[in-house]
């Protein structure tokens, strides 16, 4: 009896909601969807420790760590902080980037290069980067270059792996169409091997940067007077677990825009790409 | 004159694809090359492409030998090899670099044009039908306007429907500059259609069976009792080239047909 009340009544609203509405309902709805689950538990802990049920001590409810931040960014420390943290990854991603790009297009164009570049850097590859710490502060010293060191070694694997992989992977029916058109070297190069080597690329610089961001945390452990990595420490130290979750949320924050604009920078040169593939890859 | 003398092709790996292959193909004549599987019709069609150099023997396009891709020789695969990251119009005028940029979206718009799809200029490759994406292949083949266009089964991926289409699509367009076509097929039908002159392979080595010479104008008439004998030439000269007991051809009336023109 109820559902043949309802049922009009919903038929109505349908009908009222111009066309374009579910479309866009959908686009908001899948992160909105994501949301739920953190904000609703952040929800719950917030008000848990309100009613007194914990005293929220150790985990510090979601208020007092937008306090924490207020406080640290009113101070002017958190953005000495994040400066400090986001140069560091700079210039290791760049480092990282641009050795990793040059030696994995060398392996990936010239067999003799990679045979005889390519297993070296496997076997390197296979050593945890962490275990170079100590070698890097001897010889770099403690301070900011062997920081940098670690991250561009961490951010390098990838994008040697990536851009030599993709570069053997370009379809040789496709480089065959530039021989037809008899291009040059630095033609097929230019028209056909870049153009389909970069969707490969933007994931191994994605990968890479995510990369990193997790060695600059390792390389802020090993002894830095500032940086997101120097709270966290700080933050175990002095027993001040809001000021920890307060780094985590904001390297959270870093890496995840930093990710977004490299595939917002990549975006024009790849829209050729199958929507498809373009959807699973942003997901 | 587009020249094949003795052309012969053994793999690094021992294969030998090719043995002996000779043929004059004279301008503007379609030559349609027909034969069982594996017996080297795209190692014939790559050597006169110049993508892989013959073993023995020599392809000359008037009297240019040719060891490398040229710029009088085009060449349609089985597969559009569209470049998925080039529009429609980039991938028909990838190979006209040289013209000013106004003279190449010209040519490109026309080409576009005369193959029907100058409403999918802007395209990607990704959104064209099968059909579609080969019509865009044969015009950037095509605009270049080549003296000689290789085929190597350019319809066999397509719907019998639209492969009839293109290949009375092809005849169209050939009618418009008359290069040399140098067609490879599987298709006793399309062969038949479209050729001045068939070629029959046989197999292991790869070597040339037996020359058929179609002698019907054009436009063909695909349900005639004329073209019905020939196709049942060319079927017949198919099950005797791969019947190894039937010897091969005289060398001498091989190349006196090789000679005829
Ligand atoms: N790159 C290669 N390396 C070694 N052997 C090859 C190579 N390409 C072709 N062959 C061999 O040469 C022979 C002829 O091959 P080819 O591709 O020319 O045949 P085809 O007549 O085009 O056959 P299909 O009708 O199936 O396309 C085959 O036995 C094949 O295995
Ligand atoms: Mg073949």
């Amino acid at each position: 009896m109820a559902m043949t009340v309802e049922l009009p009544a919903l038929e109505r609203t349908d009908a009222i909601t111009p066309p374009a509405s579910p479309a866009r309902l959908r686009r908001y709805a899948r992160p909105a969807l994501g949301l739920l689950l953190p904000v609703g538990l952040a929800l719950f802990w917030e008000v848990w420790v309100w009613l007194g049920y914990s005293n929220g001590r150790l985990v510090p409810p979601p208020t007092k760590i937008f306090a924490t931040v207020m406080e640290l960014a009113k101070s002017g420390e958190l953005s000495r902080h994040i400066t400090a943290t986001v140069t560091r990854v700079a210039a290791g991603f760049g480092l990282g980037v641009v050795a990793g790009t040059i030696l994995g297009a060398i392996s990936g164009y010239w067999g003799l290069a990679r045979q005889l570049l390519d297993p070296t850097v496997q076997a390197l590859r296979a050593i945890p980067s962490i275990a170079w710490v100590p070698l890097f502060i001897l010889w770099l010293g403690i301070f900011e270059t062997s920081k940098v060191a670690l991250i561009a070694v961490g951010v390098f694997f990838p994008v040697y792996l990536g851009v030599m992989g993709a570069i053997l992977s370009v379809d040789r029916k496709i480089v065959e169409v530039g021989r037809i058109f008899r291009l040059s070297g630095p033609a097929m190069i230019r028209r056909i091997l870049l153009p389909a080597v970069l969707p490969a690329y933007v994931v191994a610089l994605r990968v890479g940067l995510g990369l990193g961001w997790m060695f600059v945390v390792a390389a802020e452990f090993m002894g830095a007077s500032e940086g997101l990595g120097y709270l966290l420490i700080d933050g175990q130290q002095l027993g001040k677990p809001a000021q920890i979750v307060a780094a985590i949320v904001i390297f959270a924050i870093l890496g995840k825009t930093t990710d977004w604009l490299i595939e917002l920078a990549s975006a024009p040169l790849l829209r050729w790409q199958d929507a498809f593939g373009r959807q699973s890859g942003a997901a | 004159m587009l020249a094949l003398d003795r052309v012969g092709k053994t793999y690094p790996n021992g294969v030998h694809a090719l043995e002996r292959f000779s043929a004059e193909i004279r301008p503007g004549e379609i030559v349609a090359i027909i034969g069982g599987s594996g017996c080297g019709k795209s190692t014939l069609l790559r050597a006169i492409a110049g993508l892989d150099r013959a073993s023995t023997g020599t392809v000359t396009l008037d009297d240019v030998t040719i060891t490398a891709p040229h710029a009088k020789i085009g060449i349609i695969f089985q597969e559009p090899r569209l470049l998925p990251w080039l529009s429609v119009a980039d991938n028909i005028g990838f190979g006209l670099t040289d013209l000013p940029a106004a003279a190449r979206r010209e040519k490109v718009a026309r080409a576009l044009a005369r193959v029907g799809l100058a409403d999918k200029a802007k395209a990607w490759p990704r959104e064209l039908s099968g059909g579609q994406a080969q019509r865009v292949a044969i015009a950037r083949a095509l605009v270049p306007q080549p003296e000689v266009l290789l085929l190597d089964e350019p319809f066999s991926a397509l719907d019998a429907f639209t492969r009839r289409d293109l290949q009375d699509h092809l005849l169209d367009l050939w009618n418009d500059t008359r290069p040399t076509l140098v067609l490879v097929t599987h298709d006793v039908d399309e062969a038949v259609v479209l050729a001045d002159r068939v070629l029959v392979m046989r197999p292991r080595p790869g070597r040339l069976f037996e020359a058929i010479r179609i002698n019907l104008a054009r436009p063909r008439d695909r349900t005639s009792p004329l073209f019905e004998n020939f196709k049942r030439h060319v079927l017949t000269s198919l099950d005797r080239s791969l019947d190894r007991n039937v010897p091969d051809a005289d060398p001498k009336t091989m190349a006196g047909e090789a000679m005829w023109w």
